[in-house]
Parts: structure tokens; sequence; C-alpha cells
């Protein structure tokens, strides 16, 4: 005799126990597997394209910072790269070289905090999150050091820097650069292997490639799935093609690929850094900008390889001092369309940590 | 699950947490230790000089949230601007630093603290008598580097923590 | 003299032993009260041992500000849950919703009552004392269980349901790990087993205790098992609606029991109190912060498991390992006697990481949508 359930509806609410944001996820539940799930998103939205409409092309930079808050370095290299391409505003060689290093450090603190809370959300508790911390922490520290902030730090301008390095920025980025990967190797020996992880996480959550194609997935998402696709290889911004490094790619698409590339990611990172410092050159940080910038009328798209995925800048201008539309291509977002094929069919944990592994961040996704 | 490391992953990580114990803790406990931030930090104040504002307004036109507000009337005698509103409501502003980089005469400069908190949310904007410099109103290095020549060196943790023990 | 079933209350009082002047009834109540303090106060040092240490081991400090070493923050945290509202859902059962909480702390109190500190020093010395722990640890499922339905909300029954599913298929590996020490020592009373151990059996037994281990950990729901109560993946499990002293009796139930257990592996497995110089109870003390240490050792470490892997992991991991040790266990105590004594422990450490390697090589449990 068959017992007759019925299907119900739980709401993964807007407070979320994870690290998340305000996400909501209208699951169907019959029994303790989901049947249908619905992402309602939105409770973040501030408005910031259309704020940007009202603000010098200067003063969009601080609210580039408070797109994904977690990697703010990105996000201004996005937008300042986007700028200089509508312009036609040259960069000096000095700035470049920082902006390769800042941006490789800020992917660094980023997968920290998306390993950490993945692994949280797992159920590890707490213990590689403030390993991780620990971490970021050094690399925030560095940070503050050169902007003066430790969150959104609105270090990058349009041709360059307003201020150079301090001097003791080179030292410290040495000794963190040489203790990060014996880190790396510790996080690995906690939880890499561990048999509990690789049973809730292997084959969990699998992405297929041609569906992560498709829906234009991009960053650790896609490459997880094996997908061989990262911007700076293949459409080199700034002078990524100078320097040596690997793409990680997974195979299968579980949770625990992407969190295996985000790993690896780490190490490449600091490979880059190792080679840009050597070759850092003396000289201005910054070309001969006026103070407001009136490009001319057109419009420009520039995408980098953001933490997250591929994050993009649509600027049109007309000639005045402030963006005519600027439109941001949120990596988040378009990962997140994938998460109700992604979920069918598992359970509620599994739900929980297929969300963690995607990686999102609020601020992005709502804009 | 298929146990295909025998446990060998698990005996692992239990090799780290334990080792963990006998490190030193990174924590600050804060009233009574304090780390030194940034010379550059940017923080919940700013600090004008009164001598060298001529009340051009640059300030206010770049700040990308509006929370300048400049007054000024004209002195024929002495043939300048004088200032007779400078305020700033710090609740609006989001420290981003852009007036201090955008001011043509040097001065305006970012303050150093922060612990700055109110009570009240009008407490929050300052007037020109309250942005004067004094002592215990310190003026961080943002952008200007004489100024951070002379601040405290930042603790790092990088130095803190020196090797893997 | 212990009194069987059958005798009169009479025959009992003049069967006592000589220096116990007052009476059976003097014997309870100072055993009583040592009891009650003893758990509550070791209780507290629980928490406090889990938090310090677990903060330790995450390279930060624990509870430092209630008292020197934060060894007052227990005391805070029962002073803060004392002044709460106590808040009862409206259409809860409301004398299922109060009664349930007691009903799960009582059997963890009342588990003592047969644990030795001392040789002789016991509430009362049952001679079927393992079998009394294992029948009264079991009614605190009942409790949780009341909980879960007494609430009248959805997720605290899914939880609780998880819970009773958990413990029951728990229980069987647990008793059979049980019964591989009562095999050696002879007797089911916990002080002729605590006498028994010239060797401490966790040499003899090395599966044995990696059995009792894993299932008295799930019995607990401490990590890595904890999906029933600090599922902070979703919901807070059987005790979402409770506040106040309601709820601090939940959560003295999950260190009272972790106690309980460490009580009882101590007993079972390291010698209970038999250590050299120091006096015993200092000994029984010593090796139950030991073993929870190693609990919350674990529980810093480990992720959680899924439910169906739970399940699997008992009735395909455990419980034909604890039938195998058993076995091997039956021989062993048949074929060879007392004077082998020192052979049996690399044998049974042989035996066990055999079983061990051999038994994860052949299982695959779970069943996952993709071949791993």
């Amino acid at each position: 005799m068959a017992l007759k359930t019925e299907p119900f509806v739980l709401n993964i609410g807007p407070v979320h126990p994870s690290t998340h944001g305000v996400f909501r996820m209208r699951a169907t539940l019959d029994g303790e597997v989901i049947i249908d799930m619905e992402p309602v998103f939105g409770y973040l939205h501030r408005g910031i394209e259309k704020l940007a409409e009202e603000r010098t092309y200067t003063g969009v930079i601080p609210l580039t910072d408070r797109l994904d808050y977690l990697a703010s370095m990105s996000n201004n290299l996005a937008y300042v790269l986007a700028v200089e391409k509508l312009a036609g505003i040259p960069v000096p060689e000095r700035a470049e070289y920082l902006r390769v290093i800042l941006a490789e450090l800020q992917r660094i603190a980023s997968h920290l905090i998306a390993v950490g809370a993945f692994l949280n959300d797992c159920g590890a508790f707490f213990t590689p999150f403030l390993y991780m911390f620990r971490e970021r922490e050094k690399i925030v520290d560095l940070f503050e050091m050169v902007s003066g902030q430790r969150l959104l730090y609105n270090y990058m301008r349009i041709g360059g820097f307003t201020q150079d390095i301090p001097d003791e920025f080179l030292p410290a980025l040495d000794k963190f650069v040489r203790q990060m990967p014996g880190f790396i190797d510790e996080y690995d020996r906690l939880l890499a292997e561990n048999e509990i992880l690789l049973a809730r996480a292997k084959g969990v959550g699998i992405l297929p490639k041609e569906l992560a194609i498709n829906i234009c997935a991009s960053g650790p998402v896609l490459r997880g799935s094996g997908v061989n696709w990262d911007i700076r290889k293949v459409d080199p911004y700034s002078i990524y093609d100078r320097f040596e490094f690997d793409i990680p790619t997974g195979s299968a698409g579980d949770c625990y690929d992407r969190y295996r590339v985000r790993v690896q990611e780490m190490r490449q990172s600091l490979r880059i850094i190792e080679q840009a410092m050597k070759q850092l050159p003396s000289g201005a940080v910054r070309s001969e900008v006026p103070h407001l910038i009136h490009p001319p009328a057109g419009e420009a798209y520039a995408h980098i390889e953001a933490p997250k995925g591929e994050l993009g800048f649509y600027l049109v201008s007309d000639n005045s001092i402030a963006p005519y539309r600027c439109h941001i291509r949120a990596p988040s977002l378009m990962n997140l369309t994938a998460l109700r094929e992604m979920m069918l069919g598992w359970k509620i944990q599994d739900a929980i940590i297929i969300f963690g592994s995607i990686d999102i961040t609020m601020g992005e996704v709502d804009r | 699950m298929k146990f295909e490391r025998y446990g060998k992953g698990i005996a692992k990580g239990l090799t780290v947490t334990i080792r963990h114990m006998f490190r030193h803790p990174v924590t600050v406990q804060y009233p009574e230790q304090r780390l030194n931030t940034s010379r550059r930090f940017r923080g919940n104040e700013l600090i004008w000089d009164n001598v060298k504002c001529t009340g051009c307004g640059t300030c206010a036109k770049t700040c990308p949230q509006g929370a300048i507000e400049i007054v000024t009337s004209t002195n024929l005698v002495e043939n300048k601007y004088e200032v007779e509103k400078y305020q700033i409501d710090t609740g609006y502003c989001i420290q981003c630093g852009l007036c201090v980089e955008a001011c043509p005469y040097e001065a305006l400069y970012m303050g150093y603290s922060y612990e700055r908190a109110k009570y009240r949310r009008g407490e929050l904007v300052q007037t020109k008598e309250m942005m004067l410099e004094s002592p215990d109103r310190q003026v961080s290095g943002y952008f200007y580097p004489d100024f951070a020549a002379k601040l405290p060196r930042q603790t790092l943790l990088v130095e803190r923590i020196t090797e893997k023990e | 003299m212990i009194p069987s079933p059958g005798l009169s209350l009479e025959h009992y009082w003049q069967t006592l032993p000589p220096d116990w002047p007052g009476g059976f009834w003097w014997h309870w109540l100072v055993f009583t009260v040592i009891i009650i303090a003893f758990i509550l106060m070791l209780v507290m040092g629980y928490i406090w041992i889990e938090r310090r240490g677990m903060g330790r081991m995450q390279a930060r400090l624990g509870p430092n500000r209630a008292g020197p070493f934060g060894l007052l923050q227990p005391v805070a945290d029962a002073v803060k849950v004392l002044t709460k509202e106590d808040l009862v859902p409206a259409n809860a059962d409301k004398i299922v919703h109060w009664l349930a909480p007691v009903v799960a702390f009582a059997p963890a109190l009342m588990i003592f009552a047969v644990v030795p500190f001392q040789d002789g020093a016991l509430l009362a010395d049952l001679n079927i004392g393992i079998l009394y722990v294992v029948a009264i640890s079991s009614v605190s499922t009942v409790g949780i269980f009341m909980a879960g339905w007494g609430s009248n909300n959805k997720y605290s029954l899914l939880g609780a349901m998880r819970n009773v599913a958990a413990v029951v298929s728990y229980e069987i590996p647990l008793i059979l790990a049980i019964i591989g020490v009562v095999l050696i020592a002879g007797s089911l009373s916990l002080n002729d087993i605590v006498l028994a151990q010239n060797i401490p059996f966790i040499l003899l037994q090395p599966l044995g205790f990696l059995l009792f281990f894993i299932a008295g950990c799930a019995e607990i729901n401490r990590s890595p098992f904890d999906l029933m109560e600090a599922d902070s993946e979703l919901v807070a499990g059987f005790h979402i609606e409770y506040s106040g002293m309601k709820f601090a009796l939940f959560y003295l139930v999950e260190y009272a029991e972790a106690l309980a257990i460490s009580a009882i592996i101590t007993t079972l497995f390291l010698g209970g109190w038999r250590g050299p110089a120091l006096p015993p109870w200092l000994w029984f003390l010593l090796k139950v912060i030991l073993v929870f240490f190693v609990m919350v050792w674990t529980r810093t470490t480990f992720p959680r498991v899924r439910i169906d892997q739970l399940m699997a992991l008992a009735w395909k991991f455990l419980l034909p390992l604890a039938l195998i040790n058993l076995i091997i266990t039956a021989i062993q105590v048949l074929a060879w006697s007392e004077a082998l004594l020192w052979v049996m422990i690399p044998v049974n450490i042989a035996i066990m990481v055999i079983l061990v390697l051999l038994w994860s090589k052949l299982s695959k449990l779970g069943w996952g949508r993709v071949e791993v």
C-alpha cells in the first residue's frame, strides 16, 4: 500500500542561513526531494545603472565598487577599461602592471570567500571559513595600505591611479606570495580528500557542458563543466598576454569540480602576481586626463574575467560629462539561470550546497 | 560513499585541526589592543582648512553623493569669496575621497579616525567649525604623502604570522 | 550484596554493605546529589571546553570575557536563557510540548546511576548494568519526537522524524559493539567490566571502539551527524519552537548525552577509573574529558553527512562490521583464554585495519546519479 503524499512548497527565504545575500528560492518538495524550484531575486536592487547616469565618469567608480562588493577591484577595473576604450585614453605601463597585480590579488581574496562559504554550507562548522578569512585578512591589509579602505576600494581611476603604491607594499606582497602556497596546501590537506565531502559534493548538482554554454555561464561555473574558456586567454585585455598561466578546468561539472577549479585558480593567480612583480617598471601611474572627461559620442563594451565570471560594462556616451547609459553584464545573474536544472531531483541539503558552489553575490545579481 | 581513500582523508584533516591548537590565535582583543590602520585610511570625517579654501565648490561638484554644501558670499573689501557655510553630511558621505582629490588648493583632507559613532543622525552633519583641524582630529595621509609619512606604520597580519609553523 | 529481583525489601536492608551507616536511603540520597551536581558541573565544563577548544582549533580565542578564561561563560548562557520569554505556539499540543524536554533530559541523568566512579562507588550496582543503559538511552528519542510533534510545525516534525530514523538505525551497531566487550569481560555489570580491564579494552577491541564511537556520535546528534538539530541549512530541527528554560533543557540534553556517551566509552573501553597514581575519580574525569575532546576535534573538522548517506552508513557499513567483530570476538574468547592476552592486541588491531580497508573497498554506499 503506497502512502498518499502530496508535495508542499517550501520557501528557502530571503533571510538566508548561508552567507550569500538576500535570495529566495521557492522549492516544491516531495518528501525531501525537490521537484520544482523558482528563484526570486531583486531584494537588493539599488538602481546602480540609473544612478550612473547622474554622476560624472569618475563619480561612477564608487558606484561600481558596490556591485560585487567582495571583489571591488575587479569591478573598478572593468568600468575603467570601458571608459578608456570609449575615450581612447592610453594607460602607462606601470599602471597596467599594478592593475594586473591588484586584480589577481582580488581574485584570490574572492575565491577564498567562495570556497570558505561553500565548505561552511557543507557543514564543516566554520573551520575552513575562518582559516580562509585569515588569509583574506592579509590581502585586505595590503589593499588597505594601497587605497585606504578595506572593502570598497575606489582606487582605480580613468587613466591609471591617482596615487602610486607606498614603499612597503612590495615587500609585504612578496612575503604574502611566499606564504600563501603553503596555506593552500594546508586547506587541501584539511578537506580536499575528506570522504564525507566527497560523498556530499561529488556528482551533485551537475551542469552539463552544452547547458553551460547555452545559458552563457562564465567563470568557474563554466570551467568546472569542462569548457576551456577564460577571457584572459581568449580575448586578452590589459597586458594579460605577457604572462604565463594555466586555466584549470573540471571534468564533471559537479560541485566538487567547481570547488577544485577555484582552488587551482588561486594558485595560478599567485603565479601571475610573481611574474608581474618581477617585471614591474617604474614611471608614472596616471596619464594626463582632465578632471571632467568628455568622451566622444559612441559606445564601448569592455569585459574582464572577474572572479565570478565575465563582468562586462556597456557604456553609451553623448559627449557629456556623464554616461548616457551604463549597462552591467553581471556574471552572477547569468550563472544563476541554470540553478533550477541543477537542483531538480536533489534533496534540500544538496540544494544548499549547489547554491553555494555557484558562488553568487547579490549585489551583482540585483545591481 | 566510496571510501576509496580508506579514511586517510579524514585522518589528514584531523591533523590540520589539531596543529592549529598549538599556534598563536590571530585574535586582537579590541578595546585593549588596537591595530594601526593604514596611513592612507579614509576615515569617517573630513578636515577643512579655512585659510586655503576659496569657496570654489569643486569638491561639492565632484562628490558623487552630494554631501557637501557650500554657501559663499562676496567680500568686496578683500576681493575674495567668503565661505559662510561649509557643511558635510557624513551620513551621506561614502568616504570615497574624490573631494579630497578634486580640491585644487589642497584645503580638504580625510580624517584618520574610525571611532566616531554618534547617537543622533543630526550630529553626523559637520559644520564649518567642527571641521577645522585640531589635535583630536588627525589628518589621514590619503592623497598627501607628506602627511602619510608622519603617521605610524600599519600593522600587517602577514608580518604577525611569519611562517606556517 | 546486590538484591536480585524477587527478594523483599526487608531482606535487602539486612544485606546492606557495612560501610553505609544510614542505610539504603542515605546511600541513594548522597549519590543522587553527587550525580546531579557532577553532571551539571561537568556539562558546564563541557560547554566551556567545546567553545574554547573549537576556538583554538579555528585560530581564534574562544569566549574570554565572562570570567577569567571565559570560565563563567556557561553561567552567562544559563542566566541569559532563564530570562527569556517562554513562547508556546498557538496550536501546539500543550502537554506534549511541555513534557518533551523533561522526557528527553531524564534518561541522560538516569544513565549515570550505573556508571562507576570508583571501585564499588555507584548508585546501584545492577547486574544488568549495560543493558539498563541501552534501554534508558532510547527513551530520550521519545522526548525528541514529542518535541517535534508538539510544536505544530512541519519542519520540526521533519527534523524529529529524521532523528528517530537515525537513532533507531544506529542502536544496532552500538549494541553489537557493546556485546563484544561484554563477551570479553564476562558480565553485564559495569563495575565488573571495569574490574576486568587489566588491559584497556580499546586495545583488545579496536574495531568495537571505532564502531561505538561513530554510533555514539550519531545517537547524540553530534557532528558529523548533526543534521537533525543544527540543520543550519534549512531549519533548526526539532527545537525550533522552544525558547527559555525548555530550550536550555534541550541544549543541556545534548551535552548531557555527550557526557553519558563519554562516560560509557570510558567505562567500557578505556578502563573506567583504573590508573596508577592519581585518585580513581580523577582518572575517570580525565578520561571522560579526553573522550569529549576527541568529539570536539571531529566536530571542528568534518562536514555533515546527508540523511540518506547517514542511513546507508549505519546499515551497510557499520552493521556488517559489527557482526563480523562479534563473531571474531566470540571465536577469540572461546578459543584463546586469559594467558595469551598480550598476543591478542596486535592481532586485533591488525584485524580491524584489514576489515576497515576491505569493507571500504567493497562498499559503495548511497546512490549517486553518476558513477563516482
